[in-house]
């Protein structure tokens, strides 16, 4: 094979190499493992991030009060969301099996979010008030909802972009609670 | 889902692009770097804008993050470092240069050098074929067949 | 019935070019003259089917026949007659079929217009251009039949984004895709040469009309959505580096260096590998465009609905393509020798200069479009590649191209020497050097370089022309002789340089633009750039789908009306969707650009632009494909014999 003749197959070559590469990105797509929009989370296997807000009775919520030494699902949501309101029943279900779910409402008024709540159900055990949106922001949100799974100790374990499905619930959030149980 | 990523995109149509004057700082300079540093920073939402540019709420909710910064005295550096920490290098419309985005950064260099050695090749490989000159005992060969 | 009727065009038309893929390269191959003469007649057959498929879509959009899904989808009764036309290809499966009609349609015009070409070659090529069009009319066919009908039809259809509404974006996809895919027919060219075993002078001199003008409709097609974006998205921003714009910038990049690389095959019998790989590589880009675009795998906000299994169709549709083409390159490159050997510095040394910086800056806008995509497949890290990047390395190398470009048509083939050159040049560096004195202080470093590169490209071009006619050196009269004897390609050449350098130039004075962002109420007055803005009102409007309000702005200069401006912001209820519509007020050397975005309490948010040299960016590229065109009246492309020269005395530097 002369230098010429390997030279002249390079362009063949790196098309054959770059065609296996995309093809192996839509398989992944097909397969929800691949997302060019997707951002990913930069807080997984850190401790959750500091904050300080108030809860539905105007009480204070802390990062300290999510470590409570079992395993606790944090979802973002906000009553001006619509995926949320698809999630609400899900959100539901896991209650009842006994996940404890901590919200944290994402620019919304207190009073909407208290009318959300009492139209679709309220999973939480504790809602805070993220009305300016920086506590989200800190946590890397970039919409709503997201649900993050802490850890007994408050160290993020997980996180879901998307409204929660029954099928997330039942497949990864339980196993992720046996898990870090 | 596919609806739910046009929805999305929908929803933040490029009308809300205009901005709010009163986001924009008092001090002419600082409100030019805070637009700078913006500028490299993408929006989660529109995902192919800057901050700047971009009409999301989280776009808006960064850029006064940004601005605030500015004004308490943050470098440059400090300020992308803070998004960086909250959404990764992702959120950098300009890629850091490091071990992972070397071939990056070197495409220039190497696709000029790789072009350029290519056609330094090819003129070797012609100086090489093109016919070299006779010797003495062709030339005296060619000169007994021309007086022939 | 019609759209039955357009499928069953569309079916008839994969049948058609799978007969022209087929029965011309085996004529060919078997040196069978009537299987060959029999291309042109399937391959304007294969062109009817489509233009019927087509027009039984624009029919099905033109009487709101919501039982098409395609229609119900994209389509709305109240939408204006305009856009019901022009929208069959604003959504994926209507585009598909427009990329489908104008392949066909090159087929076509191969059939019609390529009648002095030899037997085998022509054959040759209508077959390549078959055997491609089958594959993308199947695609349409199986998996983005845009005839497929929904059942019950719904009362009305969902109406078009709002943002594809308007004349620019009306008329950007055709022109662009007549660019495209208009490059499918220098690679039909380059894989029937590869097929022949022969790339000579012919082949080149062939081969660049094609090339040429499907340069031309890529450029106007680029520039248009440029400028649609300018004045729709309402920052006044022209270009984003964004994926699907450095899609159709690759392929317009190396088309440009195909073009002139295809010169020295003409002229010189040399660098026939660069051209036939360019040829190949600019469809090849084409296509890889059109699928990063459709797969859903680029991040852009041009989404069309994107779908990985379509895309799998796609990819192996580009695999055959691409690497069948490729394939045969390897095989059959070594038999092309090039006879020409030239020096380093000699005009066909420029243009291998030309080749390698257009080649690179390609592969540089490649790299930063893809890497986030194998950064995250192979690295598993997500990075983004953005403005930034894509302005920092691509500058460094255009710069050595602009300064080439004047130099280079100054330069004699096979030997030349730099110093006559550049003393033929010698004003055009005082002019260039004068411009960047001029903005210097104004601009910032880099605008500022490349505003002196502007100056340089356009007297180069102009220095050229001059040259030729040797203006002031012979009488006037013989200099206007020399000039109606120049062939026409020389014009071309010098309007194309010099439409970049305006393009150039407006680039470099957007970089001077002021803007501000107010919230006024009717009555007051903002000062910016020289002139007075002040708010008269804002009013309510309607138009055939939406409803608007209008903003009236006065633009005064010492006190006297310079224009009224009504920027607007229109929702389009089915949609849900606003739009911003900015008003332009143009003078040639400056926009003045205004945008209205919401309103609080009385008082509106308006953000104001003075843009000088704006205009110049899309003027530059209508001059280029002006000169394109120029190139192509040339007479001597097309009769494919040199014209009498009407001055002999003129040396051949041509």
């Amino acid at each position: 094979m002369t230098r010429r003749r390997l030279l002249l197959l390079a362009p063949l070559g790196a098309t054959v190499l770059a065609g296996g590469a995309f093809f192996a990105m839509l398989v992944r797509m097909t397969q929800g493992k691949f997302d060019p929009r997707g951002v990913p989370s930069m807080i997984i296997d850190k401790p959750v991030p500091p904050f300080d807000l108030p809860d539905e009775s105007g009480a204070k919520l802390t990062n300290a009060d999510l470590a409570t030494g079992r395993p606790v699902l944090v979802n973002f949501f906000a009553s001006w969301c619509e995926p949320c309101v698809e999630e609400a029943p899900v959100l539901m279900q896991m209650k009842q099996r006994g996940v404890p779910i901590y919200g944290i409402a994402y620019k919304d008024k207190p009073n909407a979010t208290l009318g959300f709540l009492r139209g679709h159900g309220n999973p939480y055990a504790r809602i805070a008030m993220d009305e300016p949106g920086r506590v989200a922001i800190d946590w890397g949100l970039y919409g709503v909802p997201e649900s993050y799974l802490i850890d007994g100790q408050g160290i993020v374990r997980w996180r879901y972009v998307g409204p929660l499905t029954a099928d997330v619930a039942t497949t990864q959030v339980a196993g992720l609670m046996r898990k870090f149980a | 889902m596919r609806a739910l990523a046009l929805a999305l995109f929908l929803l933040a149509g490029p009308a809300f692009a205009i901005s709010d004057p009163s986001e924009m700082l008092p001090d002419p300079k600082q409100e030019a770097r805070a637009e700078q540093i913006g500028s490299q920073l993408r929006c989660l939402v529109c995902q192919n804008e800057s901050i700047e540019n971009s009409g999301a709420d989280l776009a808006r909710d960064l850029r006064k993050i940004v601005r605030q910064r500015v004004v308490a005295g943050d470098s440059d550096r400090q300020i992308v470092d803070w998004m960086v920490a909250r959404y990764g290098n992702f959120v950098r419309l300009r890629p850091p240069f490091d071990a992972t985005t070397a071939l990056l950064w070197g495409s220039p260099l190497i696709a000029l050098l790789a072009a350029g050695g290519i056609v330094m090749a090819g003129r070797q490989r012609r100086d090489e074929a093109a016919p070299r000159a006779l010797d003495s005992a062709e030339q005296a060969k060619l000169r007994t067949l021309l007086e022939q | 019935m019609i759209p039955e009727l357009g499928h069953f065009a569309l079916a008839l038309a994969v049948a058609f070019a799978f007969a022209q893929g087929i029965v011309p390269l085996w004529g060919a191959y078997r040196r069978d003259a009537r299987l060959m003469n029999a291309a042109p007649a399937i391959a304007i057959g294969q062109l009817m089917a489509l233009v019927v498929s087509y027009a039984c879509l624009v029919w099905s959009a033109l009487v709101d026949d919501f039982s098409v899904l395609n229609i119900a989808e994209n389509s709305h009764s109240l939408k204006p007659l305009l856009y019901k036309i022009t929208g069959t290809w604003g959504d994926h499966e209507g585009s598909t079929l427009l990329w489908c009609l104008i392949l066909a349609g090159c087929g076509g015009a191969i059939a019609l217009f390529g009648r002095k070409l030899p037997g085998s070659l022509r054959a040759r090529v209508i077959g390549v251009l078959g055997a491609t069009a089958c594959g993308f009319e199947l695609f349409a066919l199986t998996a983005s039949d845009p005839f497929t009908r929904v059942w019950p039809p719904p009362l009305d259809g969902r109406d078009m984004n709002p943002l594809l509404q308007d004349p620019g974006l009306a008329f950007h996809p055709p022109i662009l895709y007549v660019g495209y895919v208009g490059f499918a027919v220098p690679f039909a060219f380059a894989v029937a040469a590869l097929l022949e075993g022969r790339v000579d002078a012919a082949w080149g001199r062939w081969v660049r009309p094609w090339a040429l003008g499907a340069w031309c409709f890529l450029t106007g097609g680029i520039a248009l959505g440029s400028w649609w974006a300018y004045y729709e998205l309402g920052w006044g921003g022209y270009w984003f580096w964004d994926p699907v714009e450095n899609a159709s910038l690759l392929p317009w990049l190396t088309g440009t260096a195909l073009l002139h690389s295809a010169i020295v095959v003409e002229k010189r019998e040399a660098l026939k590998t660069w051209t036939v790989l360019l040829a190949i590589g600019t469809f090849s880009l084409s296509l890889s465009g059109t699928f990063l675009v459709r797969s859903g795998i680029l991040n852009s906000v041009h989404s069309f609905a994107n779908d990985p299994a379509r895309g799998v169709f796609i990819l192996v549709l580009l695999g055959l393509v691409i690497g069948g083409s490729l394939l045969l390159f390897a095989f059959r490159a070594p038999a092309m020798t090039g006879s020409g050997l030239f020096a380093p510095i000699s005009r066909e040394g420029a243009l291998v200069l030309n080749n390698i910086l257009l080649c690179s800056i390609t592969a540089v806008v490649l790299t930063g479009t893809t890497y986030p995509l194998f950064a995250d497949l192979l690295l598993n890290t997500k990075l983004s590649v953005g403005a930034p990047f894509f302005n920092a390395t691509v500058f460094p190398l255009a710069i050595p191209v602009f300064a080439a470009m004047a130099l280079g048509p100054m330069l004699s083939w096979k030997r030349a020497a730099l110093w006559p050159a550049f003393r033929r040049l010698w004003w055009a560096l005082l002019v260039a050097l004068a411009a960047e004195m001029f903005v210097v202080l104004k601009m910032h470093a880099l605008p500022a370089m490349a505003f002196g590169c502007a100056a340089w490209i356009i007297c180069g071009a102009l220095a050229d022309v001059v040259d030729r006619a040797r203006l002031f050196r012979v009488p006037l009269h013989d200099s206007f002789g020399r000039l109606r004897g120049m062939p026409r390609a020389a014009f071309g050449t010098t309007i194309g340089h010099a439409g970049l350098g305006v393009t150039i130039a407006g680039i470099a004075g957007m970089s001077l633009a002021v803007q501000s962002i107010v919230l006024v109420k009717p009555g007051e007055t903002v000062h910016l750039a020289g002139y007075d803005w002040t708010l008269e009102g804002v009013r309510d409007a309607a138009g055939s789908n939406y409803s608007a309000r209008v903003a009236t702005i006065d633009v005064r200069r010492n006190g006297k009306l310079v224009t009224v401006l009504e920027p607007s912001l229109r929702t389009f209820p089915v949609q849900q969707m606003t739009t911003t519509e900015a008003a332009i007020e143009t003078n040639g050397l400056r926009d003045l650009y205004a945008v209205i975005g919401g309103e609080r309490e009385g008082s509106a948010v308006l953000r104001l632009h003075d843009n000088p040299l704006a205009p110049w960016i899309w003027f530059g590229a209508l001059i280029m494909a002006t000169g394109g065109m120029i190139s192509l009246a040339d007479r001597r492309l097309r009769i494919g014999a040199p014209a009498r020269r009407a001055v002999p005395a003129i040396a051949a530097r041509a």
